[in-house]
């Protein structure tokens, strides 16, 4: 039961970190001179790097808001997941946790098949935050399921 | 108010023309003399003998009894009688004393050299549209009050380029602009140097516009700072700013998260409150048929105030459960 419990939280918490670092690093693009996306471009220069905002058109600030939004929910699904582990009453199933885990699942999805399809430059190679982000969705999917199927014990 | 250059380390052993130039407020100042009379606590005796010189009247009792004595006169004599009396004042004035002067030392020794240097701030970057005019803002802190010599420069220097031209010049009260480079009867200073403002409006933008401008301000004698520079960028057509669209995504599926999670609450409170007022409504129709017998019909508040009473009830009810 224990080993249970440990691998369902270690799954959610890898979850939330890859989510984070997806979010929060600008490498969803690479290319010889630089990386792009989601916050900032880089290249390269002669002088060094010089790094600009992010182009400001809308599907770029969707998936801005859509990462951001499925780290939220990560987020209160762990919170919801602790609360619950204590307060449930025995055999009940952990909704709340799974709804929120699920709907993360979801935004990410979106986020990546958004950036996918909008994306400017379609020969340039796929930056780790971009591979991360695809990782992340079956792996909170499949968190958001078990913790569906999950009953409390004790 | 001047502070002096001499006035280093808390004026322990320049009492004379540094103890001058502080104890320039007026005696009646009772708070800022308490402060520097704790400065004398701190002192030699030899400066406190400075102190009964500046202020010729001396406190009028010399009764060593105590400080109870003293409390009819200024605060100022107060303080003074109570380090002539010496010894008779107990550890824990002496500490709160020491606290002061520790205090005054670091705000008015260690202060004013540290900042001498002026601030100067600006936008970080600004946007604009071809053909519109822009208003480039410079405003500067400083310790010392403005002086009549206070200037202003501005710079330009275009993207890519490494040249930096002057393009206005606000000195000795005379604003000066450009009047041969790129920005000819382009620039015009609209700014207030007696309120800190060294702002310039720049008129007509075009695409060639697009660079830094760097404004710094001097106002003697504090000259020593960092020019602030402000980018600008001309588009044609204004973008969205960025994080509108993110924030307004982010701001919408919270709400409506929040909002779910209350509806939901209320209407299993609803659904709650409705069974058992279901109730509340018979006893009172029997209520109100029982009263009615006696007096004329019954006030409406009764009601309200009996599933007021019930929905209470309810709640408390619903906690326990919680719980």
């Amino acid at each position: 039961m224990l080993c249970i419990l440990l691998g369902v939280l270690a799954l959610h918490l890898l979850v939330f970190i890859l989510l984070i670092v997806s979010t929060a690093s600008s490498q969803w693009t690479v290319e010889a001179q630089g990386h792009t996306d989601l916050w900032y471009n880089c290249h390269s220069v002669s002088q060094g790097y010089r790094c600009s905002q992010a182009s400001n058109e809308d599907w770029i600030q969707a998936v801005q808001a859509l990462m951001i939004l499925a780290v939220v929910f990560c987020f209160v699904s762990l919170l919801a997941f602790a609360y619950q582990l204590f307060r449930l009453f025995k055999g009940g199933r952990f909704y709340f946790t799974s709804i929120f885990q699920i709907l993360a699942s979801v935004f990410v999805m979106c986020a990546a098949i958004i950036y996918t399809v909008m994306r400017p430059d379609s020969d340039k190679d796929y930056g780790y935050s971009y591979v991360l982000a695809w990782v992340a969705f079956p792996l909170s999917l499949i968190s958001g399921l078990i913790y569906l199927i999950l009953r409390k014990k004790d | 108010m001047q502070s002096n250059g001499g006035w280093k380390g808390g004026g322990m052993g320049r009492a004379g023309p540094g103890m001058r130039g502080v104890v320039g407020y007026k005696p009646g100042d009772s708070g800022v003399s308490v402060v520097v009379l704790s400065l004398l606590a701190f002192c030699s005796p030899s400066s406190t003998l400075f102190f009964f010189w500046f202020f010729p009247s001396p406190p009028s009792s010399h009764a060593p009894s105590g400080v109870g004595t003293l409390p009819r006169q200024s605060p100022v004599r107060f303080a003074a009688s109570v380090h002539f009396l010496g010894g008779s004042s107990n550890r824990s004035q002496k500490t709160m004393l020491r606290v002061l002067a520790l205090a005054s030392v670091v705000l008015l020794g260690i202060a004013p050299q540290a900042s001498q240097a002026i601030t100067v701030y600006t936008s970080w970057e600004r946007h604009a549209l071809v053909g519109s005019d822009v208003r480039l803002s410079c405003t500067f802190f400083s310790w010392r009050f403005i002086s009549d010599d206070v200037s202003f420069t501005w710079r330009y220097r275009a993207d890519g380029s490494r040249d930096t031209v002057s393009i206005a010049h606000y000195a000795g009260g005379e604003a000066y602009t450009d009047n041969k480079g790129v920005f000819k009867d382009r620039v015009e200073f609209v700014g207030n140097p007696k309120r800190r403002d060294g702002s310039i409006l720049i008129k007509n933008l075009d695409f060639s516009d697009n660079g830094t401008f760097t404004c710094d301000a001097k106002n003697p004698p504090d000259i020593v700072g960092r020019p602030s520079s402000v980018r600008l960028l001309v588009f044609e057509n204004l973008p969205i700013q960025a994080g509108v669209i993110t924030g307004a995504i982010i701001g919408v599926v919270l709400g409506l998260l929040v909002l779910i999670v209350v509806i939901y609450y209320l209407m299993r409170f609803l659904v709650a409150r409705r069974v058992f007022s279901l109730n509340v409504s018979k006893h009172g129709k029997k209520k109100k048929e029982g009263s009615q017998q006696r007096q004329g019909p019954a006030p409406p508040a009764d009601p309200s105030k009996m599933k007021a009473a019930a929905s209470e009830k309810k709640k408390q009810e619903s906690r326990k459960d919680k719980k």
